[in-house]
């Protein structure tokens, strides 16, 4: 069977043998290419992908002009946005404005580094992959701040001091439903974490406490992507756009790209941690059913399990009204971090027991 | 009995901010406020300190032109005032003229304004439950509403002859008769409606964050609705009896059998809820009417010219909104001296600040989305 880590494997000793001490550096250079053009072709394919799934809720055709049943709608949107003029307002500051925009974008790309796409296709395995995805994430909060901040916006402001509350909240919750797998898994290594789901993945074999956990990261990760019902930062009827107000041209298209591969990297995070990332569904004694599910390539298993958690995100946008920023605090404060701190525990007694399947 | 109301002067107005404190405008062009009202907010964090709304952007001295139009002219001006409900404000100054005329209308023509009353209430408050729920953040109810409310406009456009601005009341009754396929295409809307609205309240009354952002929110006491002259669903949500069609019924509302739909809370919800049922009231009108439309004239004969007698006269009815008033001072000529129209909107959003102060600026959103705003009704 094909497999991604044999072309792997043959490319670095293809490259070892024709580049020598270069190695490193090419292969940099072929994973970066690779990571921008993810990049574009996933921001394009999310973008149409909310508008046809918004419109099929709101009981319309979505968009259907530009290209074949409105395929090319994001290219069109995105040279639009290409050649509009970028503009600065008059009293903003002018290098952390223009670098805002670039931090949040970096954080993006940054976390793409430990997600496995398929089997053998992983950027960089690193031994604390949890943590670095958490430690990361965080940052994207000072790029949110620091446009809100340099836009010389009232609402701008506001929506920056909303975002912020909000994203260091869920931070917590986001990180306690995740420690709850890396007790179970006991590594922070992604591909352990994947290897630990070989007979069944953790919602499954975890018991309620992991379903919980799995809620609970499902909600903190909407907040922290700032969407709907949680979208205060950039609540329109309210604040207009929110930090983003007075982004136009290509900086407003970095937040708004953004905005999604975050969606897609919070869901493939979800996907490998409680669904088993590229690892088929198998389950233990069914040897016939865990042969025909192996048939199945990783890399399907990955985006069909990714894609799915994205579309629960999408429906959740398109059905809630927004919450109201002290009931935001409220439920995290009071409801999804007691719960997941006593959830924690919980998974940790059965991790020690050993009672998980 | 202004509970906590302060009388705005030039000092109060020109009052340093304090330490902590920051205006931000809503408006003229703003997403939540459907029109170019502007409201200068004092903040203090998130917290609203004092909103002042801003008048006149959208001004167009329909009583002043009114002046200088004749009696069959000046009803089709205001159809752009509260152009939601264009058909009941042509209604009241149908009437008004009539009354001065002391013309008897005839009642074919008194049962196919109620109909196209009500059919125009159902249409504004459908418009009504998207465009709020889009200023909670939820935009899908917006195209579930706009399904019931484009079949409304289909009916009025084959009779009227148009979709939102109809011009379809005349002095002494109604312009056309009405299109021989109406009476099928009002009995098929009215099972759509009944089929279709409990999408909407599955989507939207029972969804524990709309909930939350409306009990409780924005709360207006029976005391101060009252005192700030509200009307309508504002008022009746707060527990004011003080629909038209039952306290100075009009047009034959008397003769039909429905509900004042009244709630005590006087919070966001409540103003939700009285409209989600006064929609089932007015459906219920209609099928009390629907079958029973007598023949005869849908005009009264007038000539050609109306000339009304010198004196003062006065209607209300209830638009969408609440009460809305006309009167006409006439000296005895072709045109009005003077016309002055009681809007509802106007004294609703007077109350604005006093509900939505000290709320959070999320609350003033649900607050306002509530009290049903059309602009051009306030500024005229």
């Amino acid at each position: 069977m094909f497999s991604f880590q044999q072309l792997a494997q043959q490319t670095h000793a293809w490259l070892q043998q024709h580049t020598g001490s270069f190695t490193v550096l090419v292969e940099c250079a072929i994973v970066a290419v690779f990571a921008i053009t993810l990049f574009a072709v996933l921001g394009l394919v999310l973008v149409l992908l909310e508008r046809k799934v918004a419109a099929h809720i709101q009981i319309r055709v979505g968009p259907n002009r530009v290209g074949p049943a409105g395929l090319l709608q994001t290219v069109a949107d995105t040279l639009k946005l290409l050649m509009k003029e970028g503009l600065v307002p008059n009293l903003a500051d002018k290098f952390l404005f223009n670098l805002a925009p670039f931090i949040v974008m970096m954080v993006a790309m940054l976390l793409l580094a430990p997600v496995a796409f398929a089997r053998g296709i992983q950027i960089w395995d690193i031994n604390i992959g949890v943590l670095y995805i958490s430690a990361i994430s965080s940052i994207s909060v000072i790029g949110i701040l620091m446009a809100g901040w340099s836009s010389n916006n009232k609402y701008a402001m506001l929506g920056a001091m909303r975002s912020g509350a909000q994203i260091v909240s869920y931070e917590l919750s986001a990180g306690f439903s995740v420690l709850c797998i890396v007790v179970l898994s006991g590594s922070l290594r992604i591909s352990d974490i994947i290897a630990a789901q070989e007979n069944g993945w953790w919602i499954f074999k975890g018991h309620i406490p992991v379903l919980i956990s799995f809620v609970i990261f499902i909600i903190a990760v909407t907040a922290e992507t700032n969407r709907a019902p949680f979208d205060l930062a950039e609540a329109e009827s309210e604040l207009t756009a929110g930090f983003h107000t007075e982004y136009s041209g290509m900086r407003f298209a970095l937040f708004f790209l953004a905005e999604y591969i975050n969606i897609f990297i919070v869901c493939a995070i979800g996907a490998t941690l409680f669904l088993g990332g590229w690892m088929p569904l198998h389950i233990a004694h069914w040897e016939g059913f865990n042969h025909v599910m192996d048939y199945i390539p990783s890399s399907v298993w990955f985006m069909g399990k990714t894609f799915a958690l994205i579309l629960l995100i999408m429906w959740f946008r398109w059905t809630f009204p927004r919450l109201r920023v002290d009931q935001l605090l409220t439920l995290e404060w009071k409801y999804l971090l007691p719960i997941g701190l006593f959830n924690l525990l919980l998974v940790a007694i059965i991790a020690i027991m050993g009672w998980h399947f | 009995m202004y509970s906590e109301t302060t009388i705005v002067t030039p000092d109060v107005l020109q009052q340093p901010l304090q330490e902590g404190q920051l205006v931000i405008n809503v408006g003229p062009q703003h997403p939540a406020t459907h029109g170019v009202l502007h409201l200068v907010i004092t903040l203090e964090g998130e917290t609203i300190i004092k909103i002042e709304p801003h008048l006149g952007y959208i001004h167009r001295s329909i009583e002043k032109m009114s002046e200088s139009l004749t009696y069959r002219q000046f009803i089709y001006v205001t159809s752009r005032m509260d152009y939601l409900s264009a058909h009941i404000n042509n209604l009241a100054c149908a009437m008004c003229v009539e009354k001065g005329m002391q013309l008897e209308v005839p009642d074919r023509a008194q049962v196919i304004r109620i109909i196209m009353s009500e059919l125009t209430r159902i249409a504004s408050h459908e418009l009504w439950i998207g465009a709020m729920a889009m200023d909670l953040g939820a935009f899908t109810p917006f195209f579930y509403t706009f399904r019931e409310r484009e079949t409304i406009n289909d009916i009025m456009e084959q009779t009227c002859g148009a979709r939102l601005t109809m011009n379809y009341m005349v002095p002494g009754g109604v312009m056309y008769d009405l299109h021989p396929e109406f009476v099928a295409r009002v009995k098929s809307f009215v099972v759509q409606f009944k089929s279709k609205v409990s999408e909407l309240e599955d989507l939207v009354t029972d969804n524990i964050i709309f909930r939350n952002r409306t009990v409780g929110v924005g709360v207006l006491s029976k005391a101060d609705a009252i005192s700030y002259g509200c009307t309508g669903p504002v008022a009746r949500a707060s527990g004011v009896d003080g629909d038209i069609r039952k306290r100075f019924p009009y047009s034959g509302y008397e003769k039909l059998q429905f509900e004042q739909c009244l709630d005590s809370a006087g919070d966001s919800f409540a103003r939700y809820i009285v409209r989600i049922r006064e929609m089932y009231q007015s459906i219920h009108i209609i099928e009390q009417l629907i079958d029973a439309i007598p023949e005869g004239e849908f005009q009264a004969k007038t000539k050609a010219v109306i000339k009304l007698p010198k004196g003062e006269f006065y209607t209300r009815v209830e638009t969408a909104r609440g009460e809305l008033g006309v009167y006409i001072v006439s000296e005895g000529g072709t045109t009005p001296y003077r016309i002055k129209y009681r809007s509802p909107g106007f004294s609703n959003l007077s109350a604005l600040n006093h509900m939505a102060k000290g709320s959070k600026i999320g609350d003033l959103m649900a607050t306002m989305g509530t009290l049903d705003l059309v602009i051009p009704d306030i500024d005229r």
